[in-house]
């Protein structure tokens, strides 16, 4: 049987404007943060798996230029916004395969400024209506054949799911960013951190109704990373080090089986159902088991639809949980203690050890005036469209 | 005579226009792009079928914010034409949640998008409210 993975170190960057850090310097110092916290230096790596989308496709050996060329492989990663989890993952199959007993994830974006994130559309050049492309397009389609847009994508499926259950609102998706932005005010490396009324929300700027501004996204800068090392090796280590570790319970990814309707809206719903219930699997737990969760808020409309996704309710339940107080961080069962991508932000290939680095820090008891207290299980799920899903399930260390 | 040309090639012009999907003929799965096989079984024989021109919104946003020369505000939706999911605009409507509703009929409907150098015009295509 496979050795079980655990998270040696872990460190995230302040979210948000970084106008004089580059790419590299984020990484550099995301990646620093989880060798110190670790205990250990570069010397100690076997591999790195570098997860960036928009700085060009090597960050991995830059980074290392920057602060330790050791040799190891770097494998750079991109996942769409499942990139972070994609790093992670990669770590833990070369762990569990024995490829490596330590190795390195990180992820990091400059995002901040960054306009709309369309999902493409091309120019029109004048002339003649030529066909091109894959649809036999005379002009560009996003806007004219529905919207590829990222918050109209994350609108509707919202709205599909309303459609399907019934029970969801403008109000409601609102009182969602609402919790979030009020969860951000406890966290100090929050991209924003101010609380919202529901009034204030409800009245900002309509990006794709039902979301307003303040129920997207944050585009921001950020950096995350990760020192992952195998059980046996983690015996070798200090009793502090084993005290601090966190058990990787569950590390999965999934893309989207074929289902019709999927290549007309993408659908988020069945990876991740299936990313989630091989967790539970893997990790020998139910939903019920979790303390805390970080599902991917990109849009207030997608956290309402990955609450019955990751199995935190009854299916079609998801806005009698909401209504219920239980995603609160007093209740039952918080979800975005963080203030979530939202208020936290959301810096794409940050995002996917960001939220394992919320995880875990409750998981130690070392979150501060955030703290969920006794939280000994948390899971992180993020999913990038195109799609793929990330679930990571953690474990508070026995020692 | 003047020309038309449609906007995407899966819309067919004519008296009745109307979507068509290539069906795979293995499993009956539909899409509107080029296909070499098939997503969902791998099947490399499809048909050209027609998709039925009414249909129910099962979701909807609408969008405030878009690329140059698109007008906003317009309404995106999700159309269940009878068992065969569509994207596409919502047209001779409001653009707003009272006029907009999940579960509205609607119906397919062609419009001009101008006329190129040739005196080639090209037709888009949106779905109407059906009264
Ligand atoms: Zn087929």
């Amino acid at each position: 049987m496979a050795d079980d993975v655990w998270i040696l170190g872990i460190h995230m960057t302040k979210f948000g404007k970084h106008p004089t850090l580059d790419t590299i310097d984020l990484a550099a110092e995301a990646t620093r943060g989880a060798l110190s916290d670790g205990g250990v230096t570069m010397k100690d790596m076997g591999l790195i798996a570098s997860g960036n989308l928009l700085a060009g496709g090597h960050v991995g050996q830059t980074l290392q230029k920057a602060i330790g060329q050791t040799g190891i492989p770097v494998i750079n990663v991109a996942n769409a916004c499942a990139t972070g989890a994609t790093a992670l993952k990669v770590c833990v199959m070369a762990l569990r395969s024995g490829e490596a007993d330590m190795a390195l994830a990180v992820g990091v974006e400059k995002l901040a400024g960054a306009g709309l994130l369309s999902g493409g559309s091309r120019a029109d050049d004048g002339g003649s209506w030529t066909p091109e492309g894959r649809y036999g397009a005379v002009t560009a389609v996003d806007g004219r054949i529905g919207t590829a847009t990222m918050p109209g994508v994350f609108a509707q499926i919202g709205m599909e799911y309303g459609h399907r259950y019934g029970g969801t609102s403008f109000e409601l998706f609102a009182q969602i960013s609402e919790k979030n932005h009020a969860h951000s005010t406890l966290n100090p490396l929050a991209a924003y951190s101010k609380r919202f009324t529901l009034d204030e929300i409800m009245n900002d700027v309509m990006i794709a109704y039902p979301n307003t501004r303040p129920m997207c996204s944050a585009n921001c800068d950020g950096a995350a990373a990760a020192v992952l090392v195998t059980g046996a090796k983690l015996k070798t280590l200090s009793l502090e080090q084993q005290r601090r570790a966190v058990k990787v319970a569950a590390s999965v990814l999934t893309t989207d089986p074929w289902e019709e309707g999927c290549q007309v809206l993408p659908n988020v719903n069945t990876l991740t159902k299936a990313a989630a219930s091989q967790a539970y699997e893997a990790a020998g737990i139910g939903p019920d088991d979790l303390d805390l969760v970080e599902l991917h808020d990109c849009f207030a409309t997608a956290e309402l639809v990955h609450y019955d996704n990751l199995g935190l309710c009854e299916e079609g339940g998801a806005p009698d949980l909401f209504r219920s107080g239980a995603t609160w961080r007093d209740g039952r069962i918080p979800v975005n203690v963080s203030g979530g991508l939202e208020s936290k932000g959301h810096p794409i290939s940050a995002t996917g050890i960001a939220n394992v680095w919320e995880i875990a820090t409750h998981l130690r008891g070392e979150a501060g005036p955030r703290q969920i207290d006794g939280a000994r299980v948390g899971l992180a799920h993020v999913i990038g469209l195109g799609s793929a899903c990330g679930v990571h399930v953690l474990e508070r260390s026995a020692a | 005579m003047s020309s038309q040309i449609p906007m995407v090639d899966y819309l067919r012009l004519g008296d009745d226009p109307r979507l068509v999907a290539h069906e795979c003929e293995q499993c009956h799965a539909r899409y509107f792009d080029h296909r070499i096989a098939c997503a969902a079984c791998e099947g490399e024989s499809f048909r050209d079928v027609e998709v039925d021109p009414t249909g129910e919104v099962k979701a909807f946003t609408i969008v405030s914010l878009a690329a140059p020369g698109i007008p906003v505000p317009f309404v995106a939706a999700l159309i269940d034409c009878d068992g065969t999911s569509v994207q596409a605009n919502l047209v001779d409507v409001e653009a707003d949640p009272e006029h907009v509703t999940l579960g509205m009929k609607v119906a397919l409907t062609t419009y001009s998008l101008g006329t190129d150098d040739q005196g080639v015009e090209a037709i888009g295509f949106g779905f109407a409210p059906v009264p």
